[in-house]
């Protein structure tokens, strides 16, 4: 659905973005990630047909995104970062107006507008002026706007900034719902939000793609070994000696006691063997008691750090 | 067409929702109303003189003395309060961000030129049909020829647009509508008053500063003369204006 094939973006002597590849499939809620100034918005600018790249192409349900620009636009919905929206003017009416822009029909026009403030939730606001709602509700209508012809492609940057968390899940909700019907990119800086959302996450840095991948699969490829958590009652000398002496296991290190009082230890072992069922058997074999035990996994925090630091050294 | 009409529609509802239309509107009129009575009375005064004199009478004509001279007026009025019909065009949609979602709807950069470009113009409209209540008034005492009076209104309509389009243009060069406003002004006050420099230039000098002015091609107008030249001066000068306009916001587009 939208394909990107070495884009780049200078403005000046500055580069915003280069040699920038990465597709996206039908149906498809991509996560675009990256640090302030990473080149995300200026990504989604081009996409969105606001701005012509410097070189490279870009193709949106089929349409070159310079050369068709019109009929790109008419089939994106677009929700820049800082919702920009007339606030003189009332919810309603920034609506229709924003309807007979993408050109649905006077007589769609109510059935629509009344549709996305029902999946929107602005129904109750929809006589205030748009200048004296919350930053929420604010989002709201701008989600609205972005889908009011029903684009199979949404391009949202920073959908859930500056909102409160209920409204966080409520549009998350929206977003997961838009899945089956709409390709989605969503820029973000909240990394959960990712995780929950998204099937797969770009993850770009000084205007070059790092990484592409699932939230899954990123975790497992940046992380270089596997960790295990561990909760034993036992004699914690013994225990330390047995789990280290395990072949595959790397390093074993006491953090501390539960609250019950069982020490919890950390385990890293070797990436090509889930070590798991062979610790479980040979802490319940010396006859110690096995309170808890869980593959630990890489945040998705942490991979993006990792990756965008790597990358940072890299260049450097 | 339609979504010229769009954006003509929005424009008009801000302009109207927004207090500036209703300010510079009661501004506008409120000094050339003035400036009427002012007219008027002097010509009343000067139709006393008449009474004394019939050779003097003969002279008097209300058309050209009180209607022709409110109409320059409202030109000259223009060049001061079209700036604040102008400024914020652009300007405004550019320091609110609101360029970014506009210029990404499904709509021709063009249509977006001349829909707001039109809005403006239509206020513009409402206001010069709004002052034609001075020479109806007028016209209550007196028999007044209209065709000068109509060829003034041309002229000063020919003129607002052209005002019109400048400001339009200076409106995309800055995201502070005060600027936008002082840039335009500026421009309006040169075109305007580069007519007299003729006065101190060499010959074939003064041909085309001559030409270049707002006043001079307008004067014709006010005496209800219609030339081609002056009106060709002012749809090429308005046209021009938004080219460089269409051009701007494309530059927009590639600046980001």
């Amino acid at each position: 659905m939208i394909e990107v094939n070495h884009l780049s973006k200078y403005y000046g002597p500055v580069t915003a973005i280069r040699d920038l590849s990465f597709n996206v499939a039908q149906g498809e809620i991509l996560g675009f990630l990256g640090p302030n100034g990473a080149g995300k918005t200026t990504t989604m600018r081009i996409l969105t047909g606001f701005m012509p790249a410097s070189s490279g192409r870009a193709v949106v349900a089929g349409y070159d995104v310079f050369a068709q620009a019109l009929e790109v636009r008419q089939r994106v919905g677009y929700l820049p970062e800082n919702i920009p929206l007339y606030r003189e003017m009332t919810v309603s009416s920034y609506l229709r107006f924003v309807a007979e822009a993408k050109g649905i029909t006077r007589r769609e026009r109510t059935r629509k507008v009344g549709e996305v403030m029902e999946l929107c939730g602005v129904h109750e606001m929809e006589r205030r002026l748009i200048g004296n709602l919350s930053k929420g509700y604010r989002q709201r209508v701008g989600l609205a706007q972005a889908l009011l012809n029903d684009p199979p492609v949404l391009i949202l940057d920073e959908p859930t900034v500056g909102l409160d968390p209920r409204q966080i899940i409520d549009i998350r909700q929206t977003i997961k719902n838009l899945r089956h019907n709409h390709t989605v990119i969503l820029s973000t800086h909240i990394l959960p939000e990712v995780s929950m959302t998204c099937d797969r996450v770009v993850i770009i840095n000084g205007g070059q793609v790092v990484a592409v991948d699932t939230p899954d699969n990123l975790t497992e490829r940046t992380q270089p070994y596997r960790s295990i958590y561990l909760e034993v009652q036992g004699p914690e000398e013994a225990v330390l000696a047995h789990l280290q002496g395990l072949p595959g296991v790397l390093t074993v290190a006491k953090n501390g006691a539960n609250p019950s009082g069982a020490a919890v230890y950390t385990l890293s072992t070797t990436k090509e063997r889930d070590m798991r069922a062979d610790v479980a058997r040979a802490i319940v074999q010396q006859g110690w008691q096995l309170l808890e035990l869980r593959a630990v996994r890489l945040s998705l925090e942490e991979v993006f750090v990792q990756l965008v630091t790597e990358e940072g050294e890299a260049h450097a | 067409m339609r979504s010229i009409y769009a954006v003509f529609k929005r424009e008009v509802k801000a302009y109207f929702t927004l207090p500036i239309a209703y300010v510079m509107m009661g501004g506008l009129l409120f000094i050339v109303g003035w400036l009427y009575y002012l007219s008027f009375r002097w010509f009343l005064g000067v139709s006393f003189e008449a009474m004394r004199n019939p050779m003097m009478a003969s002279d008097l004509d209300m058309s050209s003395m009180v209607v022709g001279a409110t109409i320059s007026t409202i030109g000259v009025v223009s060049v001061f309060t079209l700036p604040l019909l102008t400024m914020r065009l652009w300007a405004e949609e550019k320091r609110s961000g609101t360029v970014e979602l506009l210029l990404t709807f499904p709509l021709r950069d063009s249509s977006i030129v001349l829909g707001k470009f039109l809005a403006g113009l239509a206020v513009y409209v409402v206001l010069l049909l709004l002052s034609l209540l001075y020479p109806l008034l007028a016209g209550l005492y007196t028999h007044l020829d209209p065709g000068p009076i109509l060829a003034g209104y041309l002229g000063t309509f020919l003129l607002g647009a052209t005002l019109f389009a400048f400001g339009f243009l200076c409106s995309t060069w800055t995201e502070n509508q005060i600027v936008a406003c002082a840039i335009a002004w500026a421009g309006f006050l040169f075109f305007w008053l580069i007519g007299h420099a003729a006065d101190f230039a060499g010959s074939d000098l003064s041909k085309v500063l001559t030409q270049l002015s707002f006043a001079k091609h307008h004067e014709n107008f006010a005496k209800g003369v219609i030339e081609t030249q002056d009106v060709a001066y002012f749809v090429l000068f308005t046209v021009f204006c938004l080219f460089l306009t269409l051009r701007s916001i494309e530059s927009t587009r590639w600046r980001g």
